[in-house]
Order: structure tokens, then C-alpha cells, then sequence
């Protein structure tokens, strides 16, 4: 079975994001890009999925600018067998995603699509669901665990309250979550040969997808800046300041 | 034709280690600093995390089990490295060069086990008597037979504390010169519990707390010929072979450490406030700025074309000294710097800059004093000069 895993360039999460002067957008001049952390995850289970037997062959794509390719020589560095890079200079939406993965599903016939559940750039939370809805495959969102069975994949979600245990019908499309696993560093062989590995461009401009910004951008602002934390010395010091500060008993 | 960019490996590389440092050595620093000692398990965590990332021995060639990475690269790696404590990154397991000297059975039991970084070596050359004179060494070795006793002792010896061998420089005899006598030296490779010989703590030192120094010392100490690196009264031979290495690597670990220290520095002149606005919008601090880019990105430029020569098989003994002596003394101006940015704070050790200034302390000191490196600068540009 093949895995098709999906890689995002994003900002570095360990870089504080910046937004340009005029307000428009986080600036990304300049600084540290690297690939989204849940998607670094999802590339980590299909090569343990791999090393395990139940996958064959992990491809890994991305959408993006030129750039986007040392995002993909990660994950071939990591132990991906190749990549495709679907060429595109603007940011698309999730749904226009959605359907440029979808284009590449229907090409490549993969058993398995394993994603991270968000990009830590825009936090959408949207495009593995509406691939899966595109498709028409059964999907496993937020997974913390994942085991091939023949045809069947069960996997475990994270939500709210607790855990769910799914079994999905192959092929389908799973998104990872924070505790899935903890992805290994690129290594120094798998590095030296990243380069000789096949790594396909396409054009997203000649794949007659219609990726028209449906969504505005109002406006973008810094969080509130956290205050402080302070150390009390004992319980009863505690208390008071609930009481009289926090004001929350 | 000369290439000023990374290739797409070397960029990966760098970006590996990079990623390495901030997730499995960061985390640690400041404990480490504070209580002086790495616990076991942590070492040994980190060493069979760089074993099955495939970096241990990186600096060797393939064909004895290492990285086989050009000079630059390697150079990539130890910029990266010195983002993080030497008391971790020690941890890295990346042997000294000199064990390619290794014959026959050497091989097996020292070259390739360390390379893999299942043992762990350290290296000999300084004894009380005898700092930047190597050559003045006291440590001797007295022929017998087919075996050589050995008497004297060595310190300041880097990480000995975790060595499994030691490659000790010992003096095995004299010739004479028309500059009078000279003593010959032989390279001996050492084991941990060989009778007669001990490693013992050293000094606490104000730089790189975590990171020991160790006491070697020989009481009549018997060690066969077999375990000779090298030739017999020709180890500083091998040793003048292979210590460029060693020089590089500290200009590219203060490369990288002065990075570190930059980066951590630029966010908080536009965060912290006086009189008003950002203390970066004061000339006073923004100059301060400019001028520690600007050296960092020198020191970096100096000692990547040095690694660069190594591997176009160009002579670079001067460019390495030059490289060690700038990055060196640029990254005491940088971590001073940064202090007094940070003013009153940068020097508590809630924040890491007062550990980074006294880091930078020893680096103008060990692998050859500022001087020294001044030393083989000059007498690099003058010597043919003189008749
Ligand atoms: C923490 C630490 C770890 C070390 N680790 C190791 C190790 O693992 N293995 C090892 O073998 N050594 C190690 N060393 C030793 C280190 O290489 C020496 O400290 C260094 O070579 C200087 O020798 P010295 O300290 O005896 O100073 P000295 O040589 O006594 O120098 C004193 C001063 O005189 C100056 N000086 C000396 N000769 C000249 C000259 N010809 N011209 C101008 N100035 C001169 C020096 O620059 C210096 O300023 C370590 C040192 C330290 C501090």
C-alpha cells in the first residue's frame, strides 16, 4: 500500500511571528521557515507504518512556492522514498487544497493519506476533512494511534473527554494529532541520499483547479501579551490572591 | 570557481543539527550550568540519539564508519553544535581525527568503536610544565624491552572523566639539533584502568560548567609498543596532521554560539522599553547591533573559506589560525555585548548571557592561545621573508 503524506512549509513555531507594518500579513521575510509540526508528525507514522509493513512506498507532497522543495528534501531525508511538489507562489485556501490533493490522490491511488490535523500558520482544521468528503474515503481525524489491519485501519482520536477507537475502511484519510509520535531527526545517510531521490513538479497553474480566494483577510493583530506569573509562599498566600486579586472564589 | 552558497545536503545538515541542539540540548543547559554535572542517563541519551540520527563520527570518512563529509560540512555541524553547552554536546560522539593514524588491531579496538561512538576518547598534549611549549613536556617513557615505562603527568585534559582510552603525547627521548636538544615525542594510545595510570578530576573552571578537566598521571606505568599511535618519536606528526581540526571546530562552535547569543539578544531590544519607546530605537543599542552582525558574519565567512581550502587541498594552517583567533575573540565581544543589552538582568542566570560570557572565557585559551594563533600567523607571513 502506498502513503501519500502531506508537507506544509511554514514558519518556524520556535520564530515569534511578526506581522508587517501595514497590518496585511505575518511577515515571513527573512525568517526561519520549517515544516508545519503536525505534518512532520504524519510523515514520522507512515515511515513507522512502513518499517512495520503495512505500507510500501511514502510520498510526500506539498504546495507551495520553490522554497517548498527543502520542505520536501526533509521529508526524503527523514526516510520518505519521493516527494511532488505541486508549484504554486500564493498561499491557497484548505478548500483549494482539498481539491489540488484530491487531483493528486486520483494520480497516484494511495491506500493511505496521513496529514497533520492543522498547518500552525493559518490553523484551518479544514483541508483533511474536505479531502476525505472529496474523495468519498472514510476518515480519522486528531489520531493519537493507528494500526493496519488487512483492509481496515484502526485508529484512535483525541477529543473532547476522552478517546474514540475507529476502524476505518482502506483507503481513507487520517489526520495526525501532538501524541501520535515523536518524529525522528533527518539522518546523516538518509540526508546524503534525499538528493537522488525523485522529487516531481507540476504546475498547479496546469491542473485546471479553480483556487480563487473565497476568504477575506479583515485584519490580523498580536495576542494579548501574558502576564507575569508570581510565586506565592504558601497556600494561604495563594487564597488571598484568588480572593482578592484573580477574584475568582 | 568559487561557491558562496549551501548545498541543499549542507543546509539540511545544518538545519538537522540545528534542530537537535534546541530540542534535546536547550532544554538541559541551565541545570547543567548550575549543578556542574550531566546525569548519566542524559549522556547517554543524547549519544544514541546522535548514533540513530547516523552523526556519530561525522567527521571520519566512510570507509572506517563515519560521515564522510567534506571540511565545510563538517564545519556546518560544529557551527551548530556550539549553539548548545560542551557539557552536552560532548555527548556528540565526533573523535579525535588522529585515530585515522590507527594499524591492524588498533583499528578494531580504538578507530572504529569510537567512530561509532561506543568509546569515548580524549587527547593528552598539556601538562603543568608545558602549555603552549608542548614540546617541553615532562612525561616520559623509558624503553624496556619490548615495552615502555611511562612516569609523569598531564592536565587540563577535556572530558577524560567520560573516556573509555586517552591519546597521550609522551616524550620517548632527544636528538640533538644545531638549536641544541630536542625532545622526540611519541603518541600512546591509553586505556581506562591500564595499572599505573589514573584520571582524576581536575579544576573547576568559570567556562563550560558540566564539561570536565581531568588529572592524568603515570607511576611507572607499562604500556607494549603496540600501543603506539603513529610512529615512535613522531606523534607530533600525526598530531600537527589532524589538530587544524580541532582549531576549526572552535571557531565554528564560537560561530554558532555567538549566533545563538545575537538571536536571543535582537528580540528583546525591541521588546524592552526606556523613556518611552524600544531601547533598540537608541542609536547607543542599535549600533551595538550593527557591529555584532557584522563581526559574527565575518568570524562565520572566515572560517567556512578556511574549511573551504581544506578541501580544495589548499594549504590553510594560517587561514585556520586566523579563523580561531577572530571567531574567538569576536565571540567575547559579542557575549559582552549582549550583557549589556540585556543591562542588570544579562547578568543573572535566569537568562543564559552570563553563561555565554564566561563560556566564551576559555575559547581564547585552549587549542592555542590568542597569542600562539598570532604566532603561527606571522611567522606564516614572515619566514619566507627571512633569509
Ligand atoms: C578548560 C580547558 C580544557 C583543556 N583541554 C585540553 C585537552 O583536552 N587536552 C590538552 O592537551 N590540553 C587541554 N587544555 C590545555 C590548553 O590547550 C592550554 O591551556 C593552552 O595551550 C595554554 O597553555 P597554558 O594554559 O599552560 O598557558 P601558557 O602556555 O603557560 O601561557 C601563559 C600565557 O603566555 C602566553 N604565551 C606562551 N607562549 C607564548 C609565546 N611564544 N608568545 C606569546 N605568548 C606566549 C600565552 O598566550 C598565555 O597568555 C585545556 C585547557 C583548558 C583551560
Amino acid at each position: 500500500m502506498k502513503a501519500l503524506v502531506t508537507c506544509k512549509r511554514v514558519l518556524d513555531p520556535y520564530i515569534k511571528a511578526r506581522i508587517n507594518a501595514d497590518g496585511s500579513a505575518v511577515n515571513l521575510d527573512n525568517v526561519k521557515m520549517a515544516m508545519n509540526p503536525f505534518d512532520e508528525i504524519a510523515v514520522e507514522e507512515a515511515l513507522r507504518l512502513k518499517e512495520a509493513g503495512s505500507v510500501t512506498e511514502v510520498v510526500a507532497v506539498s504546495i507551495g512556492g520553490p522554497k517548498s522543495e527543502e520542505t520536501l528534501r526533509q521529508a526524503l531525508a527523514m526516510g520518505a522514498d519521493r516527494a511532488i511538489l505541486v508549484e504554486s507562489d500564493q498561499d491557497i485556501e484548505p478548500l483549494a487544497v482539498a481539491k489540488v490533493l484530491k487531483a493528486v490522490c486520483d494520480e497516484e491511488q494511495p491506500g493511505l493519506v496521513l496529514m497533520g490535523k492543522q498547518a500552525i500558520d493559518g490553523d484551518s482544521n479544514q483541508a483533511g476533512q474536505m479531502l476525505a468528503g472529496m474523495l468519498n474515503w472514510a476518515q480519522g481525524t486528531f489520531i493519537s494511534e493507528i494500526k493496519i489491519d488487512g483492509e481496515t485501519a484502526n485508529v484512535t482520536r483525541e477529543i473532547d473527554g476522552g478517546l474514540e477507537k475507529l476502524s476505518l475502511k482502506l483507503p481513507a484519510v487520517v489526520t495526525a494529532d501532538l501524541r501520535l509520535n515523536e518524529p525522528r531527526y533527518a539522518s546523516l545517510p538518509n540526508i546524503m541520499k534525499a538528493k537522488k531521490k525523485p522529487l516531481d513538479k507540476k504546475p498547479l497553474a496546469d491542473m485546471g483547479i479553480d483556487t480563487a480566494k473565497r476568504i477575506e483577510i479583515v485584519g490580523l493583530s498580536e495576542p494579548a501579551e501574558r502576564q507575569a506569573g508570581v510565586m506565592v509562599d504558601s497556600v494561604a498566600a495563594l487564597v488571598e490572591k484568588l480572593k482578592t486579586e484573580a477574584k475568582v472564589i | 570557481m568559487m561557491h558562496l552558497g549551501l548545498s541543499d545536503e549542507q543546509q539540511l545538515i545544518a538545519d538537522t543539527v540545528r534542530e537537535f541542539v534546541r530540542n534535546e540540548i536547550h532544554p538541559h543547559e541551565a541545570q547543567v550550568d548550575r549543578s556542574g554535572e550531566v546525569p548519566e542517563e542524559l549522556g547517554r541519551h543524547l549519544t544514541q540519539t546522535v548514533q540513530s540520527m547516523g552523526f556519530a563520527g561525522f567527521n571520519f570518512p566512510e570507509e572506517v564508519g563515519g560521515g564522510g563529509l567534506d571540511q565545510v560540512s563538517q564545519t556546518l555541524v560544529e557551527r551548530e553544535l556550539g549553539r548548545g553547552s560542551y557539557a552536552l554536546t560532548t555527548f556528540f560522539p565526533r573523535p579525535s581525527g588522529i585515530l585515522m593514524a590507527c594499524e591492524g588491531e588498533q583499528r578494531e579496538r580504538y578507530l572504529l568503536p569510537a567512530v561509532k561512538g561506543d568509546k569515548f576518547d580524549a587527547l593528552a598534549l598539556t601538562e603543568p610544565n608545558a602549555g603552549s611549549d608542548v614540546r617541553g613536556m615532562q612525561c616520559y617513557a623509558k624503553p624496556d624491552g619490548d615495552d615502555w615505562i611511562v612516569n609523569g603527568s598531564k592536565h587540563f585534559i577535556s572530558h577524560a572523566n567520560l573516556a573509555d582510552f586517552v591519546i597521550v603525547f609522551i616524550a620517548t627521548g632527544e636528538e640533538q639539533t644545531s638549536r641544541g636538544p630536542r625532545k622526540l615525542i611519541t603518541c600512546f594510545l591509553v586505556d581506562r584502568g591500564t595499572p599505573g595510570f589514573s584520571i582524576d578530576k581536575g579544576y573547576n573552571s568559570v567556562s563550560h560548567r558540566g564539561y570536565h578537566n581531568c588529572i592524568l598521571s603515570f607511576d611507572d606505568c607499562r604500556l607494549p609498543s603496540s600501543q603506539i599511535l603513529g610512529e615512535l618519536h613522531r606523534g607530533f606528526d600525526i598530531a600537527n596532521q589532524w589538530l587544524f581540526g580541532t582549531r576549526l571546530a572552535v571557531a565554528a562552535n564560537c560561530v554558532g554560539r555567538a549566533r545563538e547569543c545575537f538571536e536571543r539578544t535582537l528580540p528583546y531590544t525591541v521588546e524592552r522599553e526606556q523613556f518611552g519607546q524600544s531601547i533598540g530605537k537608541f542609536q547607543g543599542v542599535s549600533f551595538k547591533l550593527a557591529d555584532m552582525i557584522t563581526e559574527i558574519d565575518a568570524a562565520e565567512w572566515l572560517t567556512l573559506a578556511a574549511a573551504w581550502r581544506v578541501d580544495q587541498g589548499l594549504e590553510a594552517n594560517r587561514e585556520i589560525a586566523s579563523a580561531k583567533l577572530y571567531a574567538t575573540e569576536m565571540l567575547a565581544r559579542v557575549t559582552d555585548e549582549a550583557i549589556q543589552i540585556h543591562g542588570g538582568m544579562g547578568l543573572m542566570d535566569d537568562l543564559p548571557f552570563e553563561r555565554y560570557w564566561r563560556d566564551a572565557r576559555v575559547e581564547r585559551i585552549w587549542d592555542g592561545t590568542s597569542e600562539i594563533q598570532r604566532h603561527i600567523i606571522s611567522r606564516d607571513l614572515l619566514r619566507p621573508l627571512e633569509s
